[in-house]
């Protein structure tokens, strides 16, 4: 894992649009004012969508200044959570989870498609600019891997031809439905049930 | 007092002691790497693991854990040993192999308690991790690799230089400490993270491959940068001095030393007055220690006293000053002045001492600056006001120019007239000191130096009065000099005598022709050009603006080539040693004064250093305790400065560069560079290091 950098100083300023500015305001009314700082998460958090996806020298400048920090303890918070990005990401932000489950599931292959089909190099944008591409620690949908997160949604049961199929999709312009592709609910096994498959189990209910 | 049991040892200990603590009193040594008294505790390198018995069954981190009454704690357990063992390896995993190549070797914690605590091998065969270096400017040089990641300079810079520029960033084996954006470490004290750092990872730029710990010799010595007097270490290498450390003293400088102080060394060797010179036809020429004097005794011959005058510099030892004094009255001059830069200040001595004392500053809770930067003037003692508003958040008012104290200021005013009305009790900041317990003040020479100076020093005088600042046993007034040497010359009464003139009136006496010889014992802060038209005398170490202006030239010792006396802004007197010998045909400056008045027929009433300093004590009974501040309170607030009508011009610092105070600091290249990046900004691309094995 290597570490989101920022090295270079934006002179471009940033902001929060007005209605997040005023969501801004109510949540720093939650601590005492020399506490400020315990909003630096959420407000990165949304700064970063703001921002088109990553946060840079102009977005910690804005917020040492409204939560009274040092911006390297802004900094420090950002270069510590892999969820703060500090290069532009895709429009199409794909998360790739290559631990061990979904790598024991092939998460090699998933890996191949986006090299193929975004850029050569995670943390790149594509040649159109519309996506870019990461490996990322798991995500938490071990029973359904391989998957992959695309911007706020999870993608699972992947495999090679439906990863494909997703990214040609999204480059088209069409919507993609997110969840299990191979249309099972939730993480119910394929087919038939193989545990807890006695009626009388479920008796209670009667 | 609660007491607990170190590997069956009793102690007694204070309630809120951390169980590292109480195993050092019961003389436990315990191994750790982040630990530090002076900063916050971090807990973050696990190597001060010992057992508690009845606690959780594992180690525990002892520097963060407070003691318990009948706590029983063991050092030396299997348990303890084996986890001293785990930690000290998987440090290891990481660190690279270079002590060889390292400036830290020999003087390295981590290499010490690998030695003692650590096992033989390591089981980890894959590549060690290596990371980037830092630039973190012209003092501070990186080999981040080693980093261990104990955050002390994180928390130093943080909490004791008041900076927040240093950090740590990622987390795991990607963590790195750096600086935002690259941004140079802006402190005067920030040299001292290189005496923080466990490891090699910080080392000091100017020192580089300079020379190993132990092939120096180590003098324990007295500062004279500023007027703090901070304690210091010389480590010299057989006739050059390599490099100065702090040494501790919890009443001055606790374990720092500011910036100046620490990388002075490369002034010491350059620019240096190394054998006599006079004048002839308009030109400095090399001489002979006789023809030197031969020339000044010829100038001298039937002068009358009055057409004679001395100016004693900032960094000059008590027993020049006084021999100084003795030469000049024998010579029946009253015109000596101390005070280069003009400062209204004259005795008796509690009226011009730092009263409350460095430490004290700790008890206060109000402060009143006036025409003063502390942070350029004594970084030392901003340093401890930093401190003392971090532990109290006592308020603290500032009337002069606004500067970045590094603590929080109530900027009051400008000038004078803020001070005015606080004196007459018009101001919100007059009742904040009348409400304060143990209210102080610090006047800089800023607001001293000036035509009105005593007036304004009376105003000040006028604020203590009424708002309660001198009682039984606090005093709080305090003058700040920036000069070492001026609490000694002022002691030994280097100014004017009656019907004498001082510093500015010797200036406009030689234009006006009314004085034919001036003497400058160190002196260089002053208008020299105007001295053209006298028989000019220049007594120092280093060739600068007093010696180009000089029509004979007597080279001294600078502080680190004499045993001499120093009085810091305290008033405490602290004794300087030798550390190596002065170049050249140089002298000791109390010998030189010495034998020039044989020359002249006037011969001072002793012979060696030893019966100067018992003629001076015997005159001036408070240089014969050293080391301690003055104790009593005989300040009678009356006295102080002369009440007159102040000027409306606003106080400005007298320091306008740092790093280029004095004449040492004007010949030292690294100060020049950290004048330029610090002061003026420029960009670094000097400090860039070469790489590989081009070190």
């Amino acid at each position: 894992m290597a570490i989101s950098k920022i090295t270079k100083d934006s002179a471009e300023a940033f902001a929060f649009s007005a209605p997040k500015l005023e969501w801004a305001k109510k949540q720093l009314e939650k601590y005492p004012a020399d506490r400020k700082q315990s909003c630096v998460i959420p407000f990165l958090w949304e700064a970063q969508k703001e921002n088109g996806g990553y946060v840079d020298a102009a977005v910690v400048r804005y917020l040492s200044d409204m939560l009274d920090m040092a911006e390297i303890r802004v900094y420090e918070v950002v270069s510590f959570y892999t969820m703060f990005n500090t290069a532009p990401v895709g429009e199409h932000f794909v998360q790739v989870c290559t631990t061990t489950p979904c790598w024991l599931r092939g998460s090699d292959e998933i890996v191949k498609v986006c090299k193929n089909k975004i850029a050569r190099a995670a943390n790149t944008l594509s040649e159109d600019g519309k996506f870019s591409w990461m490996e990322v620690e798991c995500l938490g949908a071990c029973a359904n891997a391989p998957m992959v997160q695309i911007n706020d949604n999870y993608f699972e049961d992947l495999d090679e031809t439906i990863m494909a199929e997703i990214l040609d999709a999204l480059a088209e312009g069409k919507d993609v439905t997110p969840g299990s592709q191979k249309g099972r609910k939730s993480s119910e096994p394929f087919g038939e049930l193989t545990s807890l498959s006695d009626p009388a189990l479920y008796g209670g209910a009667e | 007092m609660p007491t607990a049991t170190v590997d069956g040892i009793e102690v007694e200990y204070e309630p809120g002691m951390t169980v590292m603590q109480v195993c050092e009193l019961a003389g436990r040594e315990i191994p750790r790497f982040c630990y530090h008294e002076r900063l916050s505790v971090a807990g973050n390198c696990r190597m001060c693991l010992v057992e508690v018995e009845g606690g959780p069954p594992k180690p525990a981190a002892s520097c963060a854990m407070p003691c318990a009454p009948d706590m029983k704690i063991h050092t030396d357990t299997p348990m303890v040993k084996k986890a001293r063992d785990g930690v000290m390896e998987f440090l290891l995993i990481n660190h690279p192999l270079d002590c060889p190549i390292c400036d830290q070797g020999g003087e390295c914690d981590l290499q010490d308690q690998a030695m003692a605590f650590g096992v033989d091998g390591s089981r980890y065969d894959e590549n060690k991790r290596a990371v980037t270096n830092k630039d973190l400017g012209p003092l501070i040089r990186t080999i981040m690799t080693r980093c261990i990641h104990c955050t002390r300079c994180v928390r130093f810079t943080t909490e004791v230089a008041g900076i927040s520029d240093m950090g740590l960033i990622g987390r795991g084996e990607s963590a790195e400490i750096t600086s935002y954006l690259d941004k140079a470490v802006d402190s005067e004290l920030s040299g001292n993270v290189i005496d923080l750092c466990p490891v090699g990872a910080l080392t000091s730029k100017p020192y580089a491959f300079k020379a190993r710990p132990w092939e120096l010799k180590k003098t324990e010595t007295v500062d004279v940068m500023d007027a703090v007097g901070s304690n210091i270490r010389v480590d010299t290498r057989g006739r050059e001095v390599m490099r100065i450390l702090p040494r501790l003293n919890e009443d001055v400088n606790e374990e720092w030393i500011s910036d100046k102080t620490r990388f002075i060394w490369d002034g010491l060797r350059r620019q240096r007055l190394d054998k006599p010179y006079v004048r002839r036809d308009g030109k400095l020429e090399p001489a002979t220690w006789d023809e030197a004097f031969a020339a000044i005794a010829e100038k001298l011959k039937g002068l009358e006293g009055s057409k004679v005058a001395a100016i004693a510099g900032d960094m000059v030892c008590a027993e020049s000053m006084y021999a100084l004094k003795g030469l000049m009255d024998s010579l029946g001059s009253p015109n000596v002045d101390c005070r280069q830069d003009g400062a209204k200040l004259k005795g008796p001595r509690s009226n011009y001492l730092f009263n409350t004392t460095i430490a004290g500053i700790e008890d206060a809770d109000a402060l009143l600056l006036i025409g003063t930067n502390p942070r350029h003037e004594a970084p030392l003692i901003n340093a401890r006001i930093r401190k003392a508003w971090a532990a109290s958040n006592m308020p603290i008012g500032n009337v002069g120019a606004v500067h970045d104290l590094t603590y929080d200021v109530d900027q009051l005013g400008a000038g004078p007239a803020t001070l005015k009305d606080i004196a007459d009790g018009n101001h919100s900041f007059a009742s904040v000191l009348k409400n304060a317990k143990r209210p102080m003040l610090i006047i800089g020479q800023g607001a001293l130096a000036r035509a009105d100076g005593a007036a304004i020093l009376s105003l000040a005088a006028k604020v203590a009065e009424t708002t309660g600042m001198v009682s039984e046993d606090w005093n709080g007034f305090n003058v700040l000099h920036t000069a070492a040497a001026r609490v000694a010359g002022l002691d030994l009464g280097l100014v004017p005598g009656e019907g004498g003139h001082d510093v500015a009136n010797i200036l406009t006496g030689v234009e006006g022709g009314d004085i034919e010889v001036v003497y400058l014992l160190g002196a260089d802060e002053i208008e020299t050009r105007r001295l053209s038209r006298a028989f000019v005398i220049y007594q120092g170490s280093h060739g600068d603006a007093g010696a180009h202006a000089a029509d004979v030239v007597l080279p001294g010792a600078a502080y680190t080539e004499k045993n001499a006396i120093w009085v810091n802004t305290e008033g405490r007197v602290q004794h300087g040693r030798r550390a190596v010998y002065p170049p050249g045909e140089a002298k000791e400056d109390w010998s030189i004064l010495r034998a020039l008045s044989g020359v002249i027929g006037k011969p001072l009433p002793w012979k060696t250093q030893g019966e100067l300093v018992a003629a001076m004590i015997e005159a001036h009974p408070h240089f014969g305790s050293a080391n301690t501040a003055p104790e009593g309170n005989s300040l009678d607030l009356g006295s102080v400065g002369v009440s007159g009508a102040v000027g409306d011009m606003g106080f400005a610092s007298p320091v306008t560069d740092f790093y280029l105070t004095n004449p040492i600091a004007r010949a030292s290249e690294i100060m020049a560079e950290c004048s330029a990046v610090f002061v003026h900004g420029q960009n670094r691309a000097k400090t860039a290091e070469a790489s590989g094995t081009n070190g």
